[in-house]
Protein backbone atom coordinates (compact mmCIF):
# COMPACT_ATOMS: atom_id res chain seq x y z
CA UNK A 1 0.00 0.00 0.00
CA UNK A 2 1.64 3.67 -0.51
CA UNK A 3 2.54 5.33 1.85
CA UNK A 4 0.45 8.41 1.73
CA UNK A 5 -2.32 8.00 -0.46
CA UNK A 6 -3.92 11.30 -0.61
CA UNK A 7 -2.20 14.89 -0.35
CA UNK A 8 -4.72 15.36 2.33
CA UNK A 9 -3.27 16.59 5.91
CA UNK A 10 -4.91 14.29 8.07
CA UNK A 11 -4.23 16.44 11.34
CA UNK A 12 -5.97 19.43 9.88
CA UNK A 13 -9.73 19.03 10.93
CA UNK A 14 -11.14 21.12 8.03
CA UNK A 15 -12.47 19.63 5.52
CA UNK A 16 -9.50 20.55 2.70
CA UNK A 17 -11.67 20.21 -0.72
CA UNK A 18 -8.77 21.85 -2.47
CA UNK A 19 -6.45 19.55 -1.52
CA UNK A 20 -9.06 16.58 -2.53
CA UNK A 21 -9.51 18.03 -5.59
CA UNK A 22 -5.78 17.94 -6.23
CA UNK A 23 -5.75 14.26 -6.03
CA UNK A 24 -8.13 14.06 -8.90
CA UNK A 25 -6.19 14.57 -12.42
CA UNK A 26 -8.96 15.36 -14.27
CA UNK A 27 -10.44 18.21 -11.92
CA UNK A 28 -8.06 20.19 -13.31
CA UNK A 29 -8.93 20.09 -17.11
CA UNK A 30 -11.37 22.72 -19.08
CA UNK A 31 -13.81 21.88 -21.09
CA UNK A 32 -14.88 24.75 -23.87
CA UNK A 33 -12.77 26.93 -22.46
CA UNK A 34 -14.16 26.90 -19.20
CA UNK A 35 -12.76 24.75 -15.88
CA UNK A 36 -14.41 21.38 -15.69
CA UNK A 37 -17.25 21.89 -13.47
CA UNK A 38 -18.72 18.08 -12.93
CA UNK A 39 -21.75 17.51 -11.71
CA UNK A 40 -22.64 13.90 -12.81
CA UNK A 41 -20.72 11.95 -10.12
CA UNK A 42 -23.95 10.15 -8.94
CA UNK A 43 -24.14 8.61 -12.44
CA UNK A 44 -20.06 7.55 -12.06
CA UNK A 45 -17.50 9.72 -9.97
CA UNK A 46 -13.67 10.76 -10.61
CA UNK A 47 -10.76 8.76 -9.77
CA UNK A 48 -8.05 9.46 -7.69
CA UNK A 49 -4.67 9.51 -9.04
CA UNK A 50 -4.10 6.80 -5.51
CA UNK A 51 -6.63 4.49 -7.72
CA UNK A 52 -5.02 5.31 -11.63
CA UNK A 53 -1.88 4.09 -10.16
CA UNK A 54 -2.99 1.04 -8.40
CA UNK A 55 -4.25 -0.08 -11.66
CA UNK A 56 -1.35 0.93 -13.60
CA UNK A 57 1.00 -1.07 -10.59
CA UNK A 58 -0.91 -4.14 -11.50
CA UNK A 59 -0.86 -3.77 -15.01
CA UNK A 60 3.00 -2.90 -15.20
CA UNK A 61 4.33 -5.32 -12.39
CA UNK A 62 1.88 -7.58 -11.25
CA UNK A 63 -0.11 -9.38 -13.98
CA UNK A 64 -1.42 -12.73 -14.89
CA UNK A 65 -4.54 -14.93 -14.30
CA UNK A 66 -5.58 -14.99 -10.94
CA UNK A 67 -6.22 -18.37 -8.56
CA UNK A 68 -4.93 -20.31 -11.79
CA UNK A 69 -0.77 -20.39 -12.10
CA UNK A 70 1.51 -21.54 -9.82
CA UNK A 71 3.90 -18.87 -10.40
CA UNK A 72 5.12 -15.75 -8.41
CA UNK A 73 3.59 -13.34 -10.39
CA UNK A 74 -0.04 -15.31 -10.64
CA UNK A 75 0.14 -15.48 -7.06
CA UNK A 76 0.97 -11.48 -6.96
CA UNK A 77 -2.29 -10.79 -9.11
CA UNK A 78 -4.21 -12.97 -6.86
CA UNK A 79 -2.63 -11.41 -3.74
CA UNK A 80 -4.26 -8.26 -4.96
CA UNK A 81 -7.64 -9.81 -6.00
CA UNK A 82 -8.14 -11.66 -2.66
CA UNK A 83 -6.92 -8.40 -0.76
CA UNK A 84 -9.47 -6.10 -2.38
CA UNK A 85 -11.80 -8.93 -0.89
CA UNK A 86 -10.37 -7.89 2.27
CA UNK A 87 -10.22 -4.42 2.06
CA UNK A 88 -14.17 -4.29 1.10
CA UNK A 89 -15.11 -6.62 3.86
CA UNK A 90 -13.67 -5.08 6.66
CA UNK A 91 -15.25 -1.48 4.91
CA UNK A 92 -18.34 -2.91 5.17
CA UNK A 93 -17.70 -4.73 8.77
CA UNK A 94 -18.57 -8.08 6.84
CA UNK A 95 -18.08 -11.24 9.31
CA UNK A 96 -15.82 -13.05 6.62
CA UNK A 97 -14.98 -12.15 3.65
CA UNK A 98 -16.45 -14.93 1.89
CA UNK A 99 -19.40 -12.89 1.82
CA UNK A 100 -18.32 -10.85 -0.64
CA UNK A 101 -18.73 -11.59 -3.93
CA UNK A 102 -17.17 -9.98 -6.80
CA UNK A 103 -19.76 -8.98 -9.90
CA UNK A 104 -19.44 -6.30 -12.30
CA UNK A 105 -21.89 -3.76 -11.05
CA UNK A 106 -24.49 -3.36 -8.85
CA UNK A 107 -26.96 -4.44 -11.64
CA UNK A 108 -24.94 -7.46 -12.39
CA UNK A 109 -25.34 -8.36 -7.91
CA UNK A 110 -29.14 -7.59 -8.11
CA UNK A 111 -29.59 -9.73 -10.98
CA UNK A 112 -27.37 -12.75 -9.74
CA UNK A 113 -29.90 -12.42 -6.58
CA UNK A 114 -33.04 -12.47 -9.14
CA UNK A 115 -31.79 -15.70 -10.74
CA UNK A 116 -30.34 -17.55 -8.18
CA UNK A 117 -31.83 -16.77 -5.16
CA UNK A 118 -34.90 -15.96 -6.48
CA UNK A 119 -35.58 -18.89 -8.73
CA UNK A 120 -34.55 -21.27 -5.70
CA UNK A 121 -36.42 -19.93 -3.03
CA UNK A 122 -39.98 -18.10 -4.86
CA UNK A 123 -42.35 -20.01 -6.39
CA UNK A 124 -45.51 -18.34 -8.58
CA UNK A 125 -47.75 -16.26 -6.37
CA UNK A 126 -44.96 -15.06 -3.82
CA UNK A 127 -44.41 -11.49 -3.66
CA UNK A 128 -40.76 -9.06 -4.31
CA UNK A 129 -41.71 -5.44 -2.78
CA UNK A 130 -39.64 -3.22 -4.44
CA UNK A 131 -40.41 1.00 -4.03
CA UNK A 132 -41.58 3.98 -6.44
CA UNK A 133 -38.53 5.27 -6.81
CA UNK A 134 -36.11 2.81 -7.72
CA UNK A 135 -33.74 2.46 -10.46
CA UNK A 136 -34.35 0.36 -13.27
CA UNK A 137 -31.68 -2.02 -12.30
CA UNK A 138 -33.89 -2.70 -9.03
CA UNK A 139 -37.07 -3.16 -11.48
CA UNK A 140 -36.06 -5.06 -14.82
CA UNK A 141 -34.44 -8.25 -12.91
CA UNK A 142 -37.74 -8.72 -10.92
CA UNK A 143 -40.22 -7.69 -14.00
CA UNK A 144 -37.91 -11.29 -15.61
CA UNK A 145 -38.19 -12.94 -13.03
CA UNK A 146 -41.75 -12.68 -12.87
CA UNK A 147 -42.54 -13.18 -16.49
CA UNK A 148 -40.52 -16.70 -16.27
CA UNK A 149 -41.43 -17.92 -12.75
CA UNK A 150 -44.89 -15.68 -12.16
CA UNK A 151 -44.00 -14.05 -8.89
CA UNK A 152 -45.39 -10.31 -8.32
CA UNK A 153 -43.66 -7.16 -7.84
CA UNK A 154 -45.34 -5.11 -5.23
CA UNK A 155 -44.68 -1.25 -5.36
CA UNK A 156 -43.90 0.41 -2.16
CA UNK A 157 -45.52 4.18 -2.45
CA UNK A 158 -43.89 7.74 -1.04
CA UNK A 159 -45.00 10.80 -0.84
CA UNK A 160 -44.60 13.93 -2.37
CA UNK A 161 -41.70 15.11 -0.86
CA UNK A 162 -39.85 11.65 -1.73
CA UNK A 163 -40.21 10.20 1.51
CA UNK A 164 -40.76 6.08 1.55
CA UNK A 165 -43.67 5.91 3.24
CA UNK A 166 -42.88 2.66 5.73
CA UNK A 167 -46.28 2.03 7.44
CA UNK A 168 -48.16 1.54 4.24
CA UNK A 169 -44.69 -0.70 3.51
CA UNK A 170 -44.92 -2.57 6.60
CA UNK A 171 -48.49 -3.62 5.74
CA UNK A 172 -47.44 -5.13 2.09
CA UNK A 173 -45.70 -8.11 4.12
CA UNK A 174 -47.31 -11.22 3.82
CA UNK A 175 -46.80 -14.60 4.60
CA UNK A 176 -46.20 -14.37 0.68
CA UNK A 177 -43.15 -11.76 0.38
CA UNK A 178 -40.26 -13.58 -0.36
CA UNK A 179 -37.89 -10.26 -0.50
CA UNK A 180 -37.97 -6.55 0.24
CA UNK A 181 -35.69 -4.90 -2.79
CA UNK A 182 -35.18 -1.19 -1.98
CA UNK A 183 -32.56 1.12 -2.46
CA UNK A 184 -30.96 2.97 0.50
CA UNK A 185 -30.77 6.42 -1.44
CA UNK A 186 -32.96 7.53 -4.27
CA UNK A 187 -30.15 8.30 -7.44
CA UNK A 188 -33.16 10.74 -8.72
CA UNK A 189 -34.77 12.62 -5.54
CA UNK A 190 -31.52 12.25 -3.13
CA UNK A 191 -33.79 10.30 -0.31
CA UNK A 192 -31.68 8.48 2.51
CA UNK A 193 -34.40 5.82 3.27
CA UNK A 194 -34.21 4.69 6.49
CA UNK A 195 -32.93 1.00 5.69
CA UNK A 196 -32.82 0.33 8.77
CA UNK A 197 -35.41 0.79 9.89
CA UNK A 198 -37.45 -1.37 7.11
CA UNK A 199 -34.84 -4.22 7.67
CA UNK A 200 -36.09 -4.40 11.05
CA UNK A 201 -40.12 -4.08 10.53
CA UNK A 202 -39.10 -6.88 7.59
CA UNK A 203 -37.20 -9.29 9.62
CA UNK A 204 -40.22 -9.19 12.39
CA UNK A 205 -41.95 -11.39 9.70
CA UNK A 206 -38.60 -13.03 8.75
CA UNK A 207 -38.41 -11.57 5.32
CA UNK A 208 -35.06 -11.21 3.73
CA UNK A 209 -34.17 -7.83 2.61
CA UNK A 210 -31.51 -6.54 -0.76
CA UNK A 211 -30.21 -3.38 -0.68
CA UNK A 212 -29.60 -1.26 -3.73
CA UNK A 213 -26.41 0.82 -2.31
CA UNK A 214 -25.32 1.91 -6.06
CA UNK A 215 -25.73 5.68 -4.21
CA UNK A 216 -25.76 4.64 -0.89
CA UNK A 217 -22.30 3.10 -0.13
CA UNK A 218 -21.41 6.78 -1.85
CA UNK A 219 -22.98 9.03 0.76
CA UNK A 220 -23.42 7.41 3.98
CA UNK A 221 -20.76 4.82 5.77
CA UNK A 222 -22.60 1.61 5.89
CA UNK A 223 -21.89 -1.43 8.41
CA UNK A 224 -23.39 -4.33 7.06
CA UNK A 225 -23.49 -6.42 10.72
CA UNK A 226 -25.85 -3.48 12.08
CA UNK A 227 -28.29 -3.37 9.01
CA UNK A 228 -28.18 -6.85 9.13
CA UNK A 229 -29.36 -7.51 5.80
CA UNK A 230 -28.93 -10.14 4.11
CA UNK A 231 -27.81 -8.36 0.77
CA UNK A 232 -26.26 -5.48 0.06
CA UNK A 233 -25.01 -4.54 -3.23
CA UNK A 234 -23.11 -1.79 -5.29
CA UNK A 235 -21.43 -0.59 -7.79
CA UNK A 236 -17.33 0.42 -7.58
CA UNK A 237 -17.55 3.03 -10.05
CA UNK A 238 -19.83 5.52 -8.67
CA UNK A 239 -17.32 4.66 -5.25
CA UNK A 240 -14.55 6.78 -7.26
CA UNK A 241 -13.51 2.99 -8.38
CA UNK A 242 -13.02 1.62 -12.04
CA UNK A 243 -16.05 0.52 -13.77
CA UNK A 244 -16.59 -3.25 -14.18
CA UNK A 245 -16.40 -4.07 -10.65
CA UNK A 246 -19.18 -4.39 -8.24
CA UNK A 247 -19.51 -6.25 -5.21
CA UNK A 248 -22.66 -8.26 -3.81
CA UNK A 249 -22.54 -8.73 -0.21
CA UNK A 250 -24.57 -11.80 1.37
CA UNK A 251 -24.69 -13.50 4.06
CA UNK A 252 -22.60 -16.43 3.84
CA UNK A 253 -25.21 -19.13 5.16
CA UNK A 254 -27.61 -17.66 2.60
CA UNK A 255 -25.24 -17.57 -0.12
CA UNK A 256 -24.31 -20.90 0.28
CA UNK A 257 -27.39 -22.63 0.13
CA UNK A 258 -28.05 -20.59 -3.37
CA UNK A 259 -27.36 -21.66 -6.55
CA UNK A 260 -24.93 -21.14 -8.85
CA UNK A 261 -25.64 -17.82 -11.55
CA UNK A 262 -23.43 -18.52 -14.07
CA UNK A 263 -21.33 -21.84 -14.82
CA UNK A 264 -17.61 -21.51 -15.90
CA UNK A 265 -13.88 -22.25 -14.71
CA UNK A 266 -12.72 -20.70 -11.17
CA UNK A 267 -16.39 -21.50 -9.18
CA UNK A 268 -16.33 -25.38 -9.36
CA UNK A 269 -14.71 -28.16 -7.58
CA UNK A 270 -14.65 -31.12 -9.51
CA UNK A 271 -16.04 -31.31 -13.30
CA UNK A 272 -17.49 -34.60 -15.03
CA UNK A 273 -19.47 -34.51 -17.79
CA UNK A 274 -22.04 -36.52 -15.84
CA UNK A 275 -21.42 -34.11 -12.66
CA UNK A 276 -20.00 -31.21 -11.37
CA UNK A 277 -19.79 -30.04 -7.84
CA UNK A 278 -19.55 -26.44 -6.95
CA UNK A 279 -17.42 -24.55 -4.55
CA UNK A 280 -18.74 -22.57 -1.61
CA UNK A 281 -19.25 -18.54 -1.79
CA UNK A 282 -18.45 -16.09 -3.21
CA UNK A 283 -16.18 -18.68 -5.71
CA UNK A 284 -19.42 -20.19 -6.53
CA UNK A 285 -20.63 -16.46 -7.94
CA UNK A 286 -17.45 -15.70 -9.53
CA UNK A 287 -17.02 -17.90 -12.82
CA UNK A 288 -14.45 -17.06 -15.28
CA UNK A 289 -11.76 -14.42 -15.50
CA UNK A 290 -12.44 -11.64 -12.78
CA UNK A 291 -12.18 -8.47 -12.57
CA UNK A 292 -9.11 -8.50 -10.77
CA UNK A 293 -7.15 -4.81 -12.09
CA UNK A 294 -10.70 -3.48 -10.79
CA UNK A 295 -10.97 -5.33 -7.80
CA UNK A 296 -7.26 -4.03 -7.08
CA UNK A 297 -8.35 -0.51 -8.41
CA UNK A 298 -11.59 -0.60 -6.01
CA UNK A 299 -9.57 -1.41 -3.14
CA UNK A 300 -7.26 1.71 -3.32
CA UNK A 301 -10.43 3.84 -4.08
CA UNK A 302 -11.96 2.01 -0.80
CA UNK A 303 -8.89 3.22 1.65
CA UNK A 304 -9.00 6.84 -0.43
CA UNK A 305 -12.39 7.02 0.81
CA UNK A 306 -11.96 5.68 4.24
CA UNK A 307 -8.59 7.85 4.79
CA UNK A 308 -11.02 11.02 4.50
CA UNK A 309 -13.45 9.53 6.69
CA UNK A 310 -17.42 9.08 5.36
CA UNK A 311 -18.40 11.08 7.93
CA UNK A 312 -16.20 13.83 6.82
CA UNK A 313 -17.34 13.39 3.62
CA UNK A 314 -21.11 12.87 4.00
CA UNK A 315 -21.13 16.50 5.81
CA UNK A 316 -19.22 17.95 3.35
CA UNK A 317 -21.46 17.08 0.87
CA UNK A 318 -24.45 17.91 2.98
CA UNK A 319 -23.00 21.64 3.24
CA UNK A 320 -23.41 21.57 -0.15
CA UNK A 321 -26.39 20.20 -0.63
CA UNK A 322 -27.98 22.98 1.43
CA UNK A 323 -26.05 25.84 -0.36
CA UNK A 324 -26.90 24.23 -4.00
CA UNK A 325 -30.69 24.24 -2.65
CA UNK A 326 -30.87 27.61 -1.37
CA UNK A 327 -28.79 28.79 -4.33
CA UNK A 328 -31.37 27.25 -6.77
CA UNK A 329 -34.35 28.26 -5.28
CA UNK A 330 -32.98 31.83 -6.33
CA UNK A 331 -33.50 31.08 -9.76
CA UNK A 332 -36.52 31.90 -11.05
CA UNK A 333 -39.03 29.34 -12.39
CA UNK A 334 -36.96 26.11 -10.87
CA UNK A 335 -38.55 23.24 -9.02
CA UNK A 336 -36.86 21.40 -6.74
CA UNK A 337 -37.64 17.34 -7.00
CA UNK A 338 -36.81 15.32 -4.08
CA UNK A 339 -37.52 17.33 -0.40
CA UNK A 340 -37.33 13.97 1.86
CA UNK A 341 -35.93 14.58 5.28
CA UNK A 342 -33.11 13.01 4.88
CA UNK A 343 -31.50 13.61 1.59
CA UNK A 344 -27.52 12.87 0.04
CA UNK A 345 -25.81 14.93 -2.12
CA UNK A 346 -28.17 15.08 -5.49
CA UNK A 347 -30.71 17.68 -6.24
CA UNK A 348 -32.72 16.95 -9.26
CA UNK A 349 -35.14 20.08 -10.88
CA UNK A 350 -36.74 21.24 -13.87
CA UNK A 351 -36.44 24.74 -15.01
CA UNK A 352 -39.84 26.88 -16.39
CA UNK A 353 -40.74 25.03 -19.39
CA UNK A 354 -36.73 24.62 -20.81
CA UNK A 355 -36.07 20.66 -21.87
CA UNK A 356 -33.63 18.66 -19.21
CA UNK A 357 -31.86 18.22 -22.19
CA UNK A 358 -31.28 21.86 -24.04
CA UNK A 359 -30.68 22.58 -20.05
CA UNK A 360 -27.79 20.22 -19.89
CA UNK A 361 -26.12 21.16 -23.41
CA UNK A 362 -26.14 25.00 -22.67
CA UNK A 363 -24.44 24.67 -19.49
CA UNK A 364 -21.90 22.11 -20.73
CA UNK A 365 -20.88 24.71 -23.09
CA UNK A 366 -19.92 27.18 -20.05
CA UNK A 367 -18.16 23.49 -18.79
CA UNK A 368 -20.99 22.15 -16.65
CA UNK A 369 -21.41 18.65 -16.80
CA UNK A 370 -25.07 17.73 -15.36
CA UNK A 371 -27.24 14.80 -16.14
CA UNK A 372 -30.79 15.40 -17.93
CA UNK A 373 -33.26 12.43 -18.49
CA UNK A 374 -35.36 10.10 -17.23
CA UNK A 375 -32.20 8.73 -14.56
CA UNK A 376 -33.08 5.15 -15.50
CA UNK A 377 -36.17 5.22 -13.10
CA UNK A 378 -38.93 6.22 -15.49
CA UNK A 379 -41.88 4.81 -13.29
CA UNK A 380 -40.55 7.59 -10.63
CA UNK A 381 -40.83 10.09 -13.26
CA UNK A 382 -44.31 9.28 -14.28
CA UNK A 383 -45.46 9.15 -10.45
CA UNK A 384 -44.27 13.20 -10.60
CA UNK A 385 -45.81 13.49 -13.84
CA UNK A 386 -42.51 14.51 -15.71
CA UNK A 387 -40.77 13.11 -18.26
CA UNK A 388 -37.08 14.34 -17.76
CA UNK A 389 -35.34 16.41 -14.90
CA UNK A 390 -31.86 17.85 -15.18
CA UNK A 391 -29.57 16.67 -11.60
CA UNK A 392 -27.20 17.62 -10.37
CA UNK A 393 -25.02 14.99 -7.41
CA UNK A 394 -22.02 15.50 -5.51
CA UNK A 395 -18.98 13.90 -4.73
CA UNK A 396 -16.19 14.47 -2.42
CA UNK A 397 -14.56 16.80 -4.64
CA UNK A 398 -17.39 19.07 -5.29
CA UNK A 399 -17.45 22.66 -3.80
CA UNK A 400 -19.46 26.11 -3.83
CA UNK A 401 -17.83 27.11 -7.12
CA UNK A 402 -19.40 24.14 -9.09
CA UNK A 403 -22.91 25.19 -7.43
CA UNK A 404 -22.36 28.80 -8.56
CA UNK A 405 -20.93 27.73 -12.25
CA UNK A 406 -24.02 25.94 -12.32
CA UNK A 407 -26.48 28.55 -11.29
CA UNK A 408 -24.63 30.99 -13.65
CA UNK A 409 -25.43 28.37 -16.31
CA UNK A 410 -28.65 28.08 -15.49
CA UNK A 411 -29.22 31.86 -15.67
CA UNK A 412 -27.75 32.10 -19.31
CA UNK A 413 -30.23 29.03 -19.94
CA UNK A 414 -32.80 31.81 -19.07
CA UNK A 415 -30.95 34.46 -21.10
CA UNK A 416 -31.31 31.64 -24.07
CA UNK A 417 -35.15 31.20 -23.89
CA UNK A 418 -36.56 34.38 -23.01
CA UNK B 1 -24.79 28.21 -28.31
CA UNK B 2 -26.36 30.60 -30.11
CA UNK B 3 -25.87 28.92 -33.14
CA UNK B 4 -27.40 25.79 -32.02
CA UNK B 5 -30.59 27.85 -30.48
CA UNK B 6 -31.18 29.82 -33.10
CA UNK B 7 -34.31 32.35 -33.27
CA UNK B 8 -36.28 30.31 -35.20
CA UNK B 9 -35.59 27.25 -33.53
CA UNK B 10 -36.88 28.62 -30.02
CA UNK B 11 -39.60 30.12 -32.11
CA UNK B 12 -40.80 26.92 -33.40
CA UNK B 13 -39.74 25.03 -30.40
CA UNK B 14 -42.24 27.32 -28.03
CA UNK B 15 -44.68 27.16 -30.53
CA UNK B 16 -44.53 24.29 -32.57
CA UNK B 17 -46.66 24.33 -35.77
CA UNK B 18 -49.17 21.74 -36.82
CA UNK B 19 -49.21 20.36 -33.33
CA UNK B 20 -52.24 18.55 -33.48
CA UNK B 21 -53.71 15.22 -34.37
CA UNK B 22 -55.48 15.00 -37.71
CA UNK B 23 -58.83 12.89 -38.25
CA UNK B 24 -58.49 11.80 -41.20
CA UNK B 25 -54.44 10.85 -41.21
CA UNK B 26 -54.25 7.61 -42.76
CA UNK B 27 -50.50 6.96 -41.64
CA UNK B 28 -49.16 7.32 -38.06
CA UNK B 29 -46.00 6.40 -36.36
CA UNK B 30 -44.93 6.54 -32.38
CA UNK B 31 -40.95 7.39 -32.05
CA UNK B 32 -38.99 7.08 -28.76
CA UNK B 33 -36.03 8.31 -27.86
CA UNK B 34 -34.85 5.50 -25.33
CA UNK B 35 -31.97 7.77 -24.45
CA UNK B 36 -34.04 10.44 -22.82
CA UNK B 37 -37.38 9.02 -22.92
CA UNK B 38 -38.76 11.77 -25.50
CA UNK B 39 -41.57 10.60 -27.57
CA UNK B 40 -43.66 12.04 -30.64
CA UNK B 41 -46.41 10.54 -32.91
CA UNK B 42 -46.43 12.02 -36.57
CA UNK B 43 -49.69 11.82 -38.38
CA UNK B 44 -49.86 12.02 -41.83
CA UNK B 45 -52.45 12.09 -44.91
CA UNK B 46 -51.22 10.29 -47.66
CA UNK B 47 -53.28 10.16 -51.27
CA UNK B 48 -53.33 7.22 -53.75
CA UNK B 49 -50.82 9.03 -55.82
CA UNK B 50 -48.50 8.56 -52.83
CA UNK B 51 -48.84 12.80 -52.05
CA UNK B 52 -48.83 14.26 -48.39
CA UNK B 53 -51.74 15.71 -48.09
CA UNK B 54 -51.61 16.97 -44.47
CA UNK B 55 -48.78 16.50 -41.79
CA UNK B 56 -48.97 17.05 -37.97
CA UNK B 57 -47.26 15.76 -34.97
CA UNK B 58 -48.11 15.64 -31.14
CA UNK B 59 -45.34 14.59 -28.23
CA UNK B 60 -43.00 16.41 -25.93
CA UNK B 61 -39.59 16.77 -26.38
CA UNK B 62 -36.48 19.13 -26.15
CA UNK B 63 -36.46 22.33 -27.70
CA UNK B 64 -34.35 21.07 -30.92
CA UNK B 65 -36.71 17.61 -31.51
CA UNK B 66 -39.67 20.04 -30.97
CA UNK B 67 -38.52 22.62 -33.41
CA UNK B 68 -37.11 20.31 -35.98
CA UNK B 69 -40.58 18.12 -36.33
CA UNK B 70 -42.71 21.28 -36.73
CA UNK B 71 -40.74 22.49 -39.73
CA UNK B 72 -40.35 19.30 -40.93
CA UNK B 73 -44.63 19.06 -40.84
CA UNK B 74 -44.37 22.36 -42.76
CA UNK B 75 -42.03 21.16 -45.14
CA UNK B 76 -43.20 17.62 -46.35
CA UNK B 77 -46.87 18.71 -46.97
CA UNK B 78 -47.34 18.71 -50.84
CA UNK B 79 -44.58 16.44 -51.62
CA UNK B 80 -44.51 12.86 -52.57
CA UNK B 81 -43.37 10.27 -50.23
CA UNK B 82 -40.42 9.57 -52.45
CA UNK B 83 -39.12 13.28 -52.28
CA UNK B 84 -39.72 13.30 -49.04
CA UNK B 85 -37.01 10.51 -48.48
CA UNK B 86 -34.51 12.49 -50.52
CA UNK B 87 -34.98 15.41 -48.54
CA UNK B 88 -34.69 13.16 -45.27
CA UNK B 89 -31.53 11.65 -46.35
CA UNK B 90 -29.94 15.12 -47.41
CA UNK B 91 -31.05 16.61 -44.00
CA UNK B 92 -29.56 13.68 -42.00
CA UNK B 93 -26.64 14.78 -44.13
CA UNK B 94 -26.69 18.23 -42.98
CA UNK B 95 -27.34 17.72 -39.36
CA UNK B 96 -24.41 14.75 -39.02
CA UNK B 97 -21.96 17.53 -40.83
CA UNK B 98 -21.44 14.88 -43.33
CA UNK B 99 -22.27 17.84 -46.07
CA UNK B 100 -22.60 20.83 -45.68
CA UNK B 101 -22.86 22.43 -49.28
CA UNK B 102 -25.83 20.72 -51.36
CA UNK B 103 -25.96 20.65 -55.05
CA UNK B 104 -29.07 23.57 -56.57
CA UNK B 105 -31.95 21.18 -57.20
CA UNK B 106 -35.94 20.79 -56.43
CA UNK B 107 -34.90 20.65 -52.80
CA UNK B 108 -32.72 24.11 -52.25
CA UNK B 109 -35.11 26.31 -50.52
CA UNK B 110 -36.32 23.28 -48.28
CA UNK B 111 -32.45 23.24 -47.60
CA UNK B 112 -32.42 26.37 -46.36
CA UNK B 113 -35.01 26.70 -44.23
CA UNK B 114 -33.37 23.14 -42.70
CA UNK B 115 -29.81 24.94 -42.50
CA UNK B 116 -31.02 26.64 -39.15
CA UNK B 117 -30.81 22.93 -37.48
CA UNK B 118 -27.33 22.09 -39.08
CA UNK B 119 -26.09 23.64 -35.45
CA UNK B 120 -26.73 20.08 -34.29
CA UNK B 121 -23.90 18.75 -35.98
CA UNK B 122 -21.50 20.29 -33.54
CA UNK B 123 -23.15 18.38 -30.53
CA UNK B 124 -23.12 14.62 -31.68
CA UNK B 125 -25.57 13.89 -28.51
CA UNK B 126 -27.80 16.01 -30.04
CA UNK B 127 -28.32 14.72 -33.65
CA UNK B 128 -30.93 11.89 -32.93
CA UNK B 129 -33.13 15.12 -31.07
CA UNK B 130 -33.35 16.59 -34.33
CA UNK B 131 -33.84 13.56 -36.76
CA UNK B 132 -36.33 12.05 -34.76
CA UNK B 133 -39.33 13.35 -36.17
CA UNK B 134 -37.81 12.69 -39.59
CA UNK B 135 -36.97 8.95 -38.66
CA UNK B 136 -40.71 8.95 -37.23
CA UNK B 137 -42.11 10.50 -40.45
CA UNK B 138 -40.06 7.64 -42.63
CA UNK B 139 -41.59 4.50 -40.21
CA UNK B 140 -44.74 6.55 -41.01
CA UNK B 141 -45.36 6.17 -44.74
CA UNK B 142 -43.40 2.81 -44.61
CA UNK B 143 -46.24 1.40 -42.49
CA UNK B 144 -43.96 0.80 -39.00
CA UNK B 145 -46.10 2.45 -36.14
CA UNK B 146 -43.28 2.02 -33.94
CA UNK B 147 -39.57 3.33 -34.21
CA UNK B 148 -36.67 4.49 -32.16
CA UNK B 149 -33.51 6.51 -33.03
CA UNK B 150 -31.40 3.55 -31.67
C1 LIG C 1 -29.71 3.52 -7.29
C2 LIG C 1 -28.96 2.90 -8.43
N1 LIG C 1 -29.07 1.58 -8.67
C3 LIG C 1 -28.42 0.99 -9.68
C4 LIG C 1 -27.59 1.69 -10.51
C5 LIG C 1 -26.88 0.96 -11.63
O1 LIG C 1 -25.51 0.98 -11.48
P1 LIG C 1 -24.60 0.16 -12.50
O2 LIG C 1 -24.96 0.69 -13.84
O3 LIG C 1 -23.20 0.46 -12.12
O4 LIG C 1 -24.94 -1.28 -12.36
C6 LIG C 1 -27.44 3.06 -10.31
C7 LIG C 1 -26.60 3.90 -11.18
O5 LIG C 1 -26.70 4.03 -12.35
C8 LIG C 1 -28.15 3.68 -9.25
O6 LIG C 1 -28.04 4.98 -9.05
Amino acid sequence: MDATLSNIDLQRSNYDVDAIRADFPILASEFNGYPLTFLDSGASAQKPECVLRRMDDVYRRSYANVHRGAYALSQAATDYYEGARKTVARYLNARSDDEIVFTHNVTAAINLVAHSYGRRFMERGDEVIISQMEHHANIVPWQLLRDEIGIELKVAPIDEAGNLLLDQLAEMFSHKTKLVSLTHVSNVLGTIVPIKKVIDLAHERDIPVLIDGAQGIVHTRVDVQDLDAEFYAFTGHKLYGPSGIGVLYGKKDLLNTMPPYQGGGDMIERVTFEKTTYRDAPARFEAGTPPFVEAAGLAAAIDYVDEIGMENISSHEQELLNYATERLNEVDGITIYGEAQHKAGIISFTLDKVHPHDIATIVDSRGVSVRAGHHCAQPLMDWYGVAATTRASFGMYSNKQDVDALVDGLKYVKEIFS
Amino acid sequence: MRELYQEVILDHGKNPRNFRQPEDANCEARGNNPLCGDQLTVYLKVDEGRLIRDAAFEGRGCAISMASASMMTQIVCGKTVSQVQSLFDKFHKLCTGEMEEFPQDEFTDDMEKLRVMSGVSRFPMRVKCATLSWHTMNAAVAGDNETTTE
